[in-house]
């Protein structure tokens, strides 16, 4: 039997400030080079777990620990965060909170001259590491060089330098697009034969781990692990009415028996489903030939034109750094086209500053904590409106009006600062809202956001959308794209490359390749099962889950 | 991006550049200091001619420093043009000798003295420009906190500027994104509103960045306690410079100026060159 | 008084908003060449919030920067000044705890006398003294010169560096305090 590195026992854990157990009586055993997932909500306890493990539980947060950890044999009461560093290396989420360095050689390098490394030895070190995860080439790089994927792996290999035996990741796909995702999984894969690691994964995004196969999947709830798990195409098998068994293998679709479930899975997909009638309503948006760039030698964008309907919910995907953003920007007048035009409603916006765009087109950024400026919630959403000089109760009745559309009329008189992160952005949304903007841009409504959270932000904008508003999303998110949006504007390199239906922008690999998307696991399941049309098979999923999602017994 | 050009690291290969970035660190350190305690107009100008010499060696080239020049140019004409309407007379405190050229009012005349005095007091700002300015170009920023703890400043503090240099273009960024939204918002910091306005809208875009970069606090300093940042007393650097000859000759030869720059100073008691004494 | 890694942290990322502060975020006063200038008020924020050393450091570090980065040189009088300021009011940090969200009256008044001390005492006088010393520039000008800056200085932290503590406070409210209204 294997050695076990990591082992809790009845353990249980209370955060200072919280009346109740944020851990409760959980036995875990993780063995000497194990590969296991660790799931759940937020909120569910898993970043909770690997605190513990890594020691920021109770370096940094103090709580109350009841029970027993012990890591390679160790009680972990006895170990201080240091002593844990040298067997656990934690890759974080954030990326750049963790690249300390100035320099990638230098980040690398970080855990090594904390020890006191000589540089006759350090660099050597640094230099093997950096191969070992293919970063030698931007050893004098700064971070903002870098791409997700690139400062991805120099964190990895700023843990791998110390010869750690645990690797313990912690989200580390929420900052990527799927195809660098996938591309990481494969990598953390690769080292974890390579080297014998143990690896932790704590994740949300199920599905995208299991692009490689793990050992095991932990899934927590409500502090407590309840072993279960349900992928995408897993949700599919249980649709077509297939029983889950152990026996299925299910960590990753290319290992099902296709025996087990070709008949059903076809039964299934036989079924008539209604299709929507394509919506045909009057053009809002109109870019044509546009293109920008920074400087004279790169071209950022390049002639690119679409039209956006009236009340159309449209992604705009592409990898990072594709000029998704930039488009954006553009839009809003934030930078001028250098060629080409943009139209709004027929009237041509060039030399329409931003504030006049304001009034039609709001925009909504990723990241909540960087709009919001005011200490209440009514003053931040009547905050453009007073900007404008409206009188007093007009500005009342405007700021009802859109925290009720919103649902945070309940709190309208609550600091900004009480509320949750989903309910945050739902201020800033609120708080364009008042502008009575057409089209509501929004820069990644959804990332890093857990399954109900999504669905929440989700749902809400589909709302919006039944009020009559335009949506435009920049994303990388397969399931948004093919649950909530019928239309998608890929772009690659700086140019359009599709503009088209969810569904036949993510079954046709020459898109999905140059715009580092991802196949979904849909593709593989129906080739498993011998299926002629990928496609129609994808989309047939998509309406039956559109329609499971609006019936109540739906969990 | 539309981000400012800031004066920065431009990397040669220069005997300038190769120089342990200590040494650079001690010669900056001990220029600026005689260049602040002397006003010997001799020694400031064979240190202006020395920087001179050096500006060449490490090859920079006039258009990479020509608008920060024109900058402090501008900046100490004003100083002057400010120094002579509140003390047209200071030169001859100083001096004390009185040689009028021409007068304007009654209050207002130009003496010999008081444009030697406005000369040296130009002279010794600008005395400390070309070194600050080949410190800043040929040092590499990911070398300084390495210096800095090389002349014994502790190195928690010395890692504290080095996140400094780290995070400035992270948090640049941030700023512009904020503020083209704040902008989008109706944000308006231009002349044309009301100075109430203006203050609400720089709120407007100063708290967003003020407490999205606290949030960056807990999670960076979460990251270098995992990675066992402060266990020991010391640390070593993997960006450091080795010492070698050249930075020990350079080193004496700084000692050498510093003492002949300091005694021909103040030998006579006194830290200005008085030309006017016969 | 060993640093921990939060402080150091602190210290390093208030600079660099402190540098994109002053470069960025500053709008005219309406008297010339005056402009109102948040960094300042972010500095005390900070400094209340991170004590005496932190405040003292970022004022230092912040100001050579500045100065070295776009002046291409470095006057060590007003760094120096920089840094006091920075931790005089530092020292309020013992006095208001703001991090349990208690920012009324007293702390107010508190956190004001502490920026007009440090203010005063730095700018109309430790920097003048400072440039008579060192540049042996006339007096009046170096005191009206220090005067209008430390005026300055003052009037904005009462103002905006006030707004941001008030803002910080409120964030650390307690949850269990509000309820939903219909």
């Amino acid at each position: 039997m294997k050695k076990t590195v990591i082992e809790f026992r009845n353990f249980s854990f209370k955060y200072r400030a919280q009346v109740q157990n944020t851990l409760t009586d959980i036995n875990l055993t993780i063995a000497q080079g194990e590969k296991i997932l660790i799931a759940g909500a937020s909120g569910s306890g898993k970043s909770t777990i690997g605190h513990c493990i890594n020691g920021l539980i109770p370096h940094y947060y103090k709580g109350e620990i009841t029970g027993n950890l012990f890591i390679q044999g160790k009680d972990a009461a006895a170990l201080e965060i240091f002593d844990r560093s040298k067997m656990i290396g934690t890759v974080l989420q954030d990326s750049d909170g963790q690249f300390v360095g100035q320099t990638v050689g230098e980040d690398i390098a970080f855990a090594l001259e904390n020890d006191c490394v000589g540089q006759n030895e350090m660099i050597p070190r640094v230099s093997r590491v950096s191969r070992l995860v293919d970063i030698e080439q931007h050893l004098h790089a700064a971070p903002q060089d870098l791409s997700g994927g690139q400062k991805q792996r120099v964190s990895l290999a700023g843990v791998l330098v110390d010869n750690v035996e645990i690797l313990l990741f912690d989200e580390p796909l929420a900052n990527l697009d799927p195809a660098t995702g996938r591309y990481a999984m494969e990598m953390i894969d690769d080292l974890a034969h390579e080297t014998g690691a143990t690896v932790i994964i704590i994740e949300h995004r199920i599905e995208d781990v299991l692009w490689r196969p793990v050992d095991r999947v932990v899934l927590i709830d409500e502090g407590k692990i309840i072993r279960d798990t349900s992928p995408l195409y897993v949700t599919a098998l249980s649709y077509a009415g297939i029983q889950l068994t152990e026996g299925m293998r299910l960590s990753h679709p290319s290992r099902i028996d296709p025996e087990t479930i070709q008949e059903p899975l076809s039964c299934w997909y036989r079924q008539e489903i209604k299709e929507e009638p394509a919506p045909n309503r009057d053009i809002v948006l109109t870019l044509s030939d546009v293109s920008f760039s920074y400087t004279a030698d790169r071209e950022v964008l390049h002639k690119i034109s679409f039209d956006i309907r009236r009340n159309e919910m449209t992604a705009i995907v592409g990898k990072n750094g594709a000029g998704k953003s930039t488009l954006c920007k553009l839009i809003c007048g934030f930078e001028k086209p250098t060629d080409g035009k943009i139209m709004l409603a027929g009237k041509d916006l060039n030399g329409v500053s931003i504030r006049e765009r304001a009034d039609k087109i709001g925009f909504v950024m990723q990241n909540p904590n960087q709009m919001i400026s005011q200490i209440m919630i009514r003053d931040e959403v009547g905050f453009t409106l007073k900007l404008r000089d409206m009188p007093k109760d007009e500005i009342s009745d405007s700021v009802n009006e859109s925290l009720q559309i919103c649902g945070l009329y309940p709190f309208r008189n609550w600091p900004i600062s009480a509320l949750s992160y989903g309910q945050k952005k739902r201020v800033t949304i609120a708080s364009i809202l008042v502008q009575k903007p057409e089209i509501i841009i929004l820069d990644e409504p959804t990332a890093g956001q857990d399954f109900r959270h999504y669905t929440e932000i989700m749902e809400f904008l589909q709302s919006l959308q039944q009020r009559g508003i335009t949506i435009l999303l920049i994303t990388h998110d397969m399931h948004l794209i093919l649950e909530y949006t019928k239309r998608a504007v890929v772009i690659a390199d700086g140019r359009l490359i599709a503009d088209d239906s969810p569904a036949r922008v993510l079954t046709d690999e020459s898109i999905i390749k140059p715009a580092n998307l991802k196949e979904t696991s849909l593709l593989t399941l129906a080739d498993k099962a011998g299926f002629e049309d990928p496609f129609d098979f994808v989309k047939h999923f998509i309406a039956a889950d559109r329609e499971a999602r609006h019936t109540p017994c739906h969990p | 991006m539309s981000s400012v050009k800031m004066l920065s690291y431009i990397k040669r290969d220069t005997p300038v550049h190769n120089l342990c970035g200590v040494t650079k660190l001690v010669v900056f350190l001990a220029w600026t200091i005689v260049c602040m305690l002397s006003y010997d107009t001799r020694v400031l100008l064979v240190t202006l001619c020395f920087s001179l010499i050096i500006f060449k060696l490490a090859r920079i080239r006039w258009r990479e420093v020509r608008f920060v020049l024109a900058f402090i140019g501008f900046f100490l004409l004003l100083n002057d043009v400010a120094i002579y309407i509140f003390s047209p007379e200071e030169g001859v405190n100083i001096y004390g000798t009185r040689h009028v050229l021409f007068q304007f009012s009654s209050r207002y005349t130009v003496t010999k003295e008081q444009l030697f005095y406005l000369f040296n007091v130009t002279l010794k700002y600008l005395t400390v420009v070309p070194v600050a300015l080949l410190f800043l170009i040929t040092t590499d920023p990911s070398e300084f906190a390495a210096s800095l703890s090389g002349i014994g400043i502790t190195y928690r503090i010395s890692y504290a500027v080095s996140i400094t240099l780290r995070y400035i273009a992270d948090i640049q960024n941030d700023f512009h994104n904020i503020s083209q939204a704040q902008q989008a918002r109706g944000v308006d910091l231009s002349k044309n509103v009301s100075l109430k306005k203006r203050i609400s809208g720089i709120a407007s875009i100063a708290v967003p960045l003020i407490f999205s970069s606290l949030e960056r606090i807990d999670l960076i300093s979460n990251a270098m306690d995992l990675r066992g940042f402060g266990k020991h007393k010391i640390r070593t650097w993997y960006s450091a410079r080795p010492f070698k000859t050249a930075d020990y000759i350079v080193l004496a030869g700084m000692v050498l100026f510093v003492l002949v720059g300091l005694y021909v100073t103040f030998h006579d008691g006194e830290r200005f060159f008085n030309p006017f004494v016969p | 008084m060993k640093l921990n890694t939060r402080t150091i942290v602190a210290i390093g990322i208030g600079a660099a908003v402190f540098l994109v502060l002053n470069r960025f975020v500053s709008i005219p006063s309406g008297i010339p060449n005056t402009t109102i200038n948040t960094a300042y008020a972010f500095l005390a924020f900070l400094a209340v919030l991170f004590g005496p050393i932190a405040g003292a450091l970022v004022g230092f570090i912040d100001h050579a920067l500045t100065d070295a980065t776009a002046y291409g040189s470095i006057w060590w009088s007003w760094v120096i000044v920089s840094a006091f300021v920075g931790a005089i009011i530092g020292l309020a940090w013992k006095r208001i705890d703001i991090e349990k969200g208690i920012f009324g009256g007293k702390e107010i008044l508190t956190f004001n006398i502490y920026q007009i001390v440090a203010n005063a005492v730095g700018w109309g006088l430790l920097a003048p003294v400072l440039d008579i010393i060192i540049y042996a520039e006339p007096s009046d000008k170096v005191f009206l010169q220090g005067a209008v800056a430390g005026l300055a200085n003052i009037v904005t932290i009462a103002v905006i560096g006030t707004i941001f503590l008030a803002i910080y406070a409120k964030t650390r409210t307690k949850t269990g305090s509000l309820s939903k209204e219909s």
